[in-house]
């Protein structure tokens, strides 16, 4: 199998893709940071990757994602599994009284995810097969007062990928929407963890599961599923005026 | 968060900094207050209060493996992979640790760092023997590598040296080459103590050798165990030789009432495993993962002994007073009416050079005892025996040992302090154990 990751240096990335290594797929992976790359890029060697390419973007350079997939696609001479992992975790306070940094997170959460999109579709069209999985969050589902600005732009690409799933039917293209709930994560590094909270790997196993299966709209661990149908059953009156 | 070791005592509540690769690590050690103290940490599977402190580092994120060197059989890894996931990318390229633990959820680190033992000490050596290079964050933030030949004296002092000496980053091990993944197995019954020693000593040249005993057995009976030899099978068939099948099984997904296990509930199980076991074929082909990690099956098995914990209690004498002093100890823990669930006896070989390895040329006993106030003059008790018959305590299980103990039974923790002045004088890394045996 040929795995594309976008980025791979992400810990649930990480995770995937050394799944996929000890599956003995060839991996081309994305990310900004070329000594974290290439680091990478060896252990899934050693975990048994039958080859293992990669290329340094930074994802919020829109201009640079064409001839970036272009040079993955040829790298790989097609891709079966396309995974987009990238994203960071805002200050809510700060981004919500500063528009500047909050585009900024928008468009690295969001915008720059609908920008791959645009260029694997048609890549995809052409193959007439694959999958694309798109890491997407549980914070999605509702505008909650600690991170609505994440939220909205996470709900942005899930929104997408229901429309482009359904015109990437007819293509045998499957699009898997990975919505994880509390990660223990570098990204989350500064939160006290509790029972919720789940590991990289973990989540990792249930995309590559999910992937196989041909998915939709996947949650991670499956929990979250109900945790966040009961969330948005709540009615408005009431959760405006919950902080959590 | 609230931090404690494998046995589950003692517990403390502790800040947990998890750096995501070797840069971020070496940015917080070298940003850290000078009166401030940190210990480096693995998979937290040291028994006692070895990796605690107000500050733990966790190697969770530095593991990466690095490099493998198939026609040298040489594998670089960083120290937070654990043993299993080297198991699972050597094995099938028929190679093996030279050395495991009784458990391979431990981290490369943190074998270095008590110089874990196996079952086949006795030819082996101990898990440093086999570890080429280490790279060492210093309490100055520095990236410095230690071996044989590069800095030798760090190197001894951060093999066995429990993470006082800085926080190891990445490791350079040799591996071995195996026929297949299964092991061969040689069951031999042993009636009393003294059968047991002649057993082992009659099989010093099988691979990996190990003893249970039932530590509840009394006068005449005193010692009776089960001897466990095996050796690599040879293969049959290369391709499903060398398949890595991990098992799962059990989980105690929570502290279960530690009145369960009290003396007749032990006794009874001790009496009918070494029952059945005599009555079992004494040979048997076994897959690795039930050889080398038959408690690994039952996840979280640490919580059996109730939320108090347990304390292990291993030990090392030489080899002219081990019968004598080992028969005292069994002795003495059945006369107070305390009894060990899982008892294990193993032959070491001898000693080497780093400061505070644990094994030496003599044979080991291990046990495990339900944490309660009753047991801790019981184990002072022990501690004077094992003195009086020149052993000493294994660190990593340790919880309690006093510095007396510690410094009459170590001969080299002066040699080590006078190293770890050197390269740490404001105690940056320090563990609850290491202030409790006055190493900081």
């Amino acid at each position: 199998m040929k795995v594309l990751i976008i980025g791979a240096t992400s810990a649930i990335a990480k995770a995937c893709a050394r799944i996929y290594a000890e599956l003995g797929c060839s991996l081309h992976l994305i990310a900004r940071r070329g000594d974290q790359l290439e680091l990478l890029a060896s252990d899934l060697l050693v975990r048994g990757a039958s080859k293992v390419s990669h290329s340094v973007l930074d994802l919020n350079k829109f201009a640079a994602h064409e001839k970036t997939l272009d040079a993955a696609f040829t790298e790989l001479r097609g891709v079966d599994i396309a995974l987009i992992c990238h994203g960071s975790l805002p200050d809510q306070e700060k981004v919500e009284q500063n528009f500047k940094q909050a585009h900024k997170e928008i468009n690295t959460n969001g915008i720059s995810v609908i920008s791959l999109l645009t260029e694997l579709a048609p890549k995809f069209i052409e193959q007439q097969q694959g999958t694309i999985a798109v890491i997407t969050s549980v914070a999605g589902d509702r505008g909650r007062q600690p991170n609505f600005v994440y939220g909205a732009a996470k709900s942005l690409v899930s929104t997408y990928l229901q429309g482009l799933r359904g015109k990437l039917l007819t293509h045998n293209v499957n699009i898997v929407d990975i919505r994880p709930g509390l990660v223990d994560s570098p990204m989350t590094a500064q939160f006290p963890k509790g029972p919720l909270w789940s590991s990289p790997e973990r989540i990792a196993q249930k995309i590559v599961k999910s992937i196989r299966r041909g998915s939709h709209t996947v949650y991670a661990p499956s929990y979250w599923r109900v945790i966040m149908f009961v969330v948005s059953a709540i009615p408005e009156f009431v959760f405006k005026r919950l902080t959590f | 968060m609230k931090a404690m070791g494998w046995g589950r005592y003692p517990k403390t509540t502790a800040e947990l900094i998890q750096p995501a690769d070797s840069q971020a690590l070496q940015k917080f050690i070298s940003a850290q207050k000078k009166s401030a103290s940190c210990i480096g940490r693995g998979s937290g599977r040291s028994y006692g209060d070895s990796a605690l402190a107000e500050r733990l580092v966790s190697s969770r994120f530095l593991d990466n493996f690095l490099e493998l060197d198939q026609q040298q059989n040489v594998l670089r890894c960083g120290a937070g992979v654990k043993l299993g996931d080297i198991l699972k990318i050597c094995i099938p390229r028929g190679l093996f640790l030279p050395v495991l633990p009784g458990t391979k959820a431990v981290t490369v680190g943190g074998a270095i760092a008590a110089d874990v033992h196996g079952k086949n000490h006795h030819l082996d050596g101990s898990f440093c023997a086999h570890v080429k290079k280490i790279s060492l964050v210093l309490a100055s933030g520095e990236l410095v590598s230690c071996s044989e030949q590069e800095n030798p004296e760090l190197f001894r002092a951060t093999c066995s040296g429990m993470g006082l000496t800085g926080i190891i980053s990445d490791a350079t091990l040799s591996l071995d080459s195996i026929p297949s993944s299964y092991i061969n197995q040689r069951r031999l019954i042993a009636n009393n103590l003294a059968e047991c020693f002649e057993h082992i000593e009659d099989n010093a040249d099988s691979k990996y050798s190990v003893a249970w005993l039932d530590c509840l057995a009394t006068n005449k009976n005193l010692g009776r165990s089960v001897v466990y030899l095996g050796e690599h099978a040879a293969s049959k068939n290369r391709k499903t030789d060398t398949i890595y099948r991990e098992r799962s099984g059990l989980s105690i997904p929570f502290s279960t009432p530690s009145f369960l296990l009290n003396k007749t509930t032990m006794s009874a199980f001790n009496a009918s495993y070494f029952g059945a076991q005599k009555r079992k074929k004494s040979r048997t082909t076994l897959g690795c993962d039930n050889y080398f990690f038959p408690l690994d099956s039952i996840s979280n098995w640490n919580r059996l002994y109730g939320p108090k914990g347990f304390l292990q209690y291993q030990f090392v004498i030489p080899s002219e007073s081990a019968l004598d002093g080992i028969t005292t100890v069994l002795e003495k823990i059945s006369e107070k009416g305390k009894g060990s669930f899982l008892t294990v006896l193993k032959k070491f070989g001898e000693a080497n050079e780093n400061l505070l390895s644990f094994p030496e040329s003599g044979y080991t006993l291990t046990l495990d005892f339900k944490n309660e106030p009753a047991l801790f003059p019981l184990l002072e008790e022990l501690d004077r025996i094992v003195l009086a018959h020149g052993g000493r305590l294994y660190l990593a299980k340790d919880a309690r040992m006093s510095e007396e103990v510690f410094k009459a039974s170590y001969p080299n923790w002066e040699k080590f302090m006078s190293i770890k002045n050197k390269v740490d004088p404001d105690n940056r890394f320090a563990s609850l154990q290491s202030k409790r045996l006055g190493l900081t």
